[in-house]
């Protein structure tokens, strides 16, 4: 019989007496339920009360749902962000699974490089490809002319936003399909090829039922992104109005909690869904693999390599015209009549329009992110995992930990502000705060850290924490001498994800900064707004190299980490 | 002299499955037992009950005279290992053996040499730089004794160290663990599943099924005086034949009546039992042509028959027999024969052969 993984005592259990570490460990993962109540359940349920409330705070039931529903405007905006998600993915999903495809079943050549190039994005604000569209197809872009060759009035609006939302989302599609065609057993293709199946036939029998669940959550992750994105519609969107927008309009604009809130609840309903069916299909997914399975390793065929390569060579040169069209831009004199190249935008950006500040702060905050929500998740991950608690409150921070995954970062944002702008509230002096900000990042991206934390702890003996209490030694010094050592090269991962994330983050922030704490994607946004694309295009790049940088050190640290903390592992 | 450890009905349930159900044992001063039985019987569940890693659902445990019923782990006074070592893979091997003495403020040259002391007694001296994963999987699990030795437990807890190891380091290293604890004298519990193991190293053997103790004996009283159907099937091959009582020392098998000197059945003439008989208590004797069962073991014997052989299952020093015969009517027997038997007698699937079933080796148990 195996061993038991601990379990939390069920009722019908003898208490044993409880030790001082014990006690510690309930404590602090109060404490991890503590944090989580205030910056993640109260917010939340602070859109939900004032969605049911007047103005002056008043139940008013469901009359915000009904204006809402009544507003031609607005439902407008409802259907616009329906079906530009929808567009947006069934174009991004099917383009990824190709790029996947090739990655993972066929021998081309610089596999490494493809990919990552298709990976920058996610080191870019949305706000960057957005940005760089207006300069390819813009007013005064250099492509216009093709745009309107294929009917397209202008880039400004649903076309615009269709592309740069392509750009943004490819990526993350990517990752989940590569992730989901790598889980092949080989045995499978050998069985097929015994029985003399044709290649076409092995796609639809094999391959395409493999994927099946990994198109199902790329679909949906693609889905939500683009309905909760707010760069891209801000930037690029002209007079065409979505949900994202909308939010921001009512309720930075004219003040109407109300109906914001409205709203923020039909960003939440989506993102939801998408977790939930998620969560189902990925319990799915992990059971499909045996783990007898035989690793599938791609064999040469020359003229489906040579395809593949091609086609990735297409879209990794996408990927670079949007991204070197800004770099072009950034560093043009004046667009688009002077482009000898200048920095004259970067100087602006950084001097004159307090870009610098914001982008001084976007360190300060994404440093700050990276030290306390690497702390507070691997905290609250470890007393999760390894100690023991009152079942309640395991299960309540465990579902506190998943929610963040549902909640896009504008809305997390807006519940931010009724939150804490709540006079009465004893952490309304929090508000506009640099604190706030960095709690608010650590908040929306908590989960994909935290499950991180959780596999490297789960990947651990189970009975280390026994060994441990049989000796006497209290879970601290486990923790200090081997949990954290071990763990160290997830704990960087994790902090790296902060860091890239709280850089490029501008959905939560927009709500919350103040003009001392504004960060440096807010700051692009400004500047577009005030008709300074140059300085913009400058400030993207900047941020994309800040995160490159970030990137490359953290990668450095986890390699330097390796050689001190893990000697073990050579040992073999 | 008072037992060491008492379990006194000790419960456990994992919401509507009960894992244990009212389990009473005590335990002497140095003795060595193993907790044996199929995987889901409870042993392990029991073991961790006893170490404070579960908490009972009912019950009460006396050590060394306190009662530790609610007491955390560290609070209770014992080594522990397990079967995936749960050896801290970053720390040394001096470190991990260490570990429960740094704690204790013991003195660093004194742990250096309880250290060395340790590495020693389990046979892997000089071994103290290295890692865990520059060991083998005997070596690790050797670590991991002395690691739980390190701090001179009252009691030592085993939970199957010797599933993960592959079968020679397995036999090799159970007799090490055996010796080890003989010299140091600790008391020991071992979970097992392997009956070989069991019966090899172990002063008594509590056998559990389905959460309940079905048998806690000697080695040799589990496997000679099986105190239950599952006892007698679950350690060691049995032989199971349906029967009726003739009379208290006469019973009737198949076609033939058979004397038993074992245990009497219980219950009057004509009631229906089973007969539980090991292969090697059938013995056999070669048969020439045309003379008798009886002539082969000599006039008088009870017990003898002939038969023939079905079936031959070659096992290295020994084979098993499948051998049938008119006098046990359609049940077949499985016996015990030695490979130079079978050669010496030219014996084959098929070749006739005396058998005689030896009567006090006969156990009944209710149909």
């Amino acid at each position: 019989m195996t061993s038991l993984s601990a379990t939390a005592p069920s009722q019908a259990d003898v208490r044993l007496q409880s030790t001082a570490s014990d006690r510690l460990a309930w404590v602090a993962l109060s404490v991890v339920a503590l944090v989580l109540l205030a910056f993640l359940a109260a917010p939340l349920l602070a859109i939900l009360m004032q969605s049911v409330q007047s103005g002056e705070g008043r139940f008013v039931g469901l009359a915000n749902f009904v204006s809402y529903a009544k507003s031609p405007a607005l439902l407008q905006s409802l259907w616009n962000s329906l079906w530009v998600s929808t567009l947006v993915t069934l174009v991004a999903v099917p383009t990824a699974f190709v790029f996947a495809y090739a990655l993972t079943r066929s021998c081309m050549p610089a596999k490494p490089l493809f990919r990552g190039i298709t990976l920058i994005p996610l080191l870019a604000p949305t706000l960057l490809p957005a940005i760089s569209l207006i300069y390819w197809f813009g007013n005064q872009g250099v492509l216009k002319g093709w745009l309107q060759a294929l009917g397209f009035h202008e880039i400004y609006g649903a076309p615009g936003i269709v592309l740069a939302e392509i750009f943004a989302v490819f990526p993350h599609a990517l990752m989940i399909l590569v992730t989901a065609l790598t889980a092949a057993d080989a045995r499978l293709y050998e069985a097929a090829d015994a029985m003399g199946t044709s290649a076409w036939r092995k796609f639809m029998t094999i391959t395409l039922p493999g994927a099946k669940y990994g198109l199902i959550s790329a679909s949906l992750v693609v889905f939500t992104l683009v309905m909760t994105d707010f760069g891209v519609p801000k930037v690029i969107g002209g007079n065409f109005n979505v949900l994202a927008t909308d939010v921001f309009k009512l309720v930075i604009g004219q003040q109407d909690f109300q109906r914001g809130a409205v709203v923020a609840l039909l960003l939440l309903a989506p993102a939801v869904l998408t977790f939930a069916v998620d969560h189902l299909v990925q319990r799915k997914q992990m059971a499909m693999l045996s783990a007898r399975a035989v690793p599938l390793r791609p064999r040469r065929a020359p003229l489906f390599d040579a395809l593949m390569t091609g086609y990735c060579a297409l879209v990794a040169l996408l990927v670079l015209a949007v991204l070197g069209m800004t770099v072009f831009a950034s560093f043009a004199s004046f667009w688009p009549y002077n482009l000898t190249p200048s920095l004259q935008h970067y100087k602006m950006g950084l001097f004159d329009a307090e870009f610098g500040e914001g982008f001084a702060n976007s360190l300060t905050m994404s440093a700050g992110t990276a030290v306390f929500g690497t702390g507070l998740v691997f905290m609250g991950a470890y007393l999760l995992e390894k100690t023991p608690g009152p079942a309640p409150l395991r299960a309540g921070v465990r579902l506190l930990a998943m929610l963040p995954m549902a909640v896009p970062g504008l809305v997390l944002g807006l519940g931010y502000i009724f939150f804490f702008n709540e006079p009465s509230n004893p952490l309304n002096s929090l508000y506009h705060t640099m604190a706030l900000l960095t709690l608010c990042t650590i908040v929306h991206f908590y989960t994909t850290g935290h499950l991180t934390a959780v596999t490297a702890l789960k990947a651990m003996d189970a009975e280390f924490e026994s060994v441990s209490a049989s000796l006497k030694v209290p879970f601290w010094t486990t923790l200090r001498r081997v949990t954290l050592p071990i763990c160290t090269p997830a704990l960087v991962d994790i902090a790296r994800y902060f860091f890239v994330n709280a850089m490029t983050t501008v959905s939560a922030v927009v709500f919350l900064y103040s003009p001392e704490t504004k960060v440096a994607s807010i700051a692009i946004l400004n500047l577009d707004e005030a008709g300074e694309t140059g300085a913009a295009a400058a400030c993207a790049v900047m941020i994309v190299a800040a995160s490159a940088v970030a990137t490359t050190l953290f990668w450095l640290l986890s390699r330097l980490v390796e050689r001190r903390t893990q000697a073990w592992k050579r040992g073999t | 002299m008072p037992s060491f450890l008492k379990l006194e009905g000790i419960e456990k349930r994992f919401g509507t499955f009960t894992a244990l159900k009212g389990v009473d044992l005590q335990i002497d001063q140095g003795e060595f037992v193993c907790f044996l039985g199929p995987s889901g019987c409870g042993k392990t569940t029991l073991l961790r009950i006893i170490a404070g890693l579960e908490p009972q659902s009912a019950g009460r445990i006396e050590q060394a005279g306190r009662d530790i019923s609610r007491l955390p782990p560290s609070a209770r006074d014992y080594g522990i290992v397990f079967q995936s070592y749960a050896l801290f893979p970053n720390l040394s091997v001096a470190d991990n053996v260490a570990y429960g003495l740094v704690n204790r403020k013991v003195p660093q040259a004194q742990a250096r040499q309880r250290v060395e002391e340790l590495v020693r007694l389990v046979g892997l001296p000089g071994s103290q730089d290295k890692y865990p994963s520059q060991l083998s999987g005997g070596q690790q699990q050797r670590i991991a004794l002395a690691r739980a030795l390190a701090t001179s437990p009252g009691l030592l807890l085993l939970d199957e160290p010797l599933s993960a190891l592959d079968a020679i380091v397995r036999v090799h290293l159970r007799q090490e663990i055996r010796s080890l604890q003989r010299t140091l004298g600790v008391t020991t519990i071992m979970v097992t599943h392997d009956q070989e193991e069991a019966l090899s190293v172990a002063d008594r053997i509590v056998v559990m099924n389905h959460g309940v103790i079905e048998q806690v004996g000697t080695p040799e009283q589990v496997y000679r005086e099986p105190a239950s159907p599952f006892v007698a099937d679950f350690v060691g091959r049995v032989n199971v034949l349906p029967a009726t009582v003739v009379r208290p020392s006469q019973l009737h098998i198949g076609a033939s009546v058979f004397e038993t000197t074992g245990p009497a059945p219980q219950g009057a003439t004509g009631l229906e039992i089973k007969v539980y008989l090991r292969p090697e208590d059938v013995l056999a004797r070669p048969l020439a042509d045309n003379s008798t069962a009886e002539q082969a073991f000599g006039p008088g014997t009870a017990n003898v028959f002939e038969a023939r052989i079905d079936k031959v299952e070659f096992l290295g020093a020994y084979c098993l027999a499948r051998v049938g015969s008119p006098a046990l009517g359609e049940h077949g027997l499985t016996v015990v024969l030695s490979m130079n038997f079978l050669a010496e007698h030219r014996l084959t699937a098929g070749s006739r052969l005396a058998l005689r079933l030896l009567p006090d080796r006969i156990r009944l148990f209710p149909q």
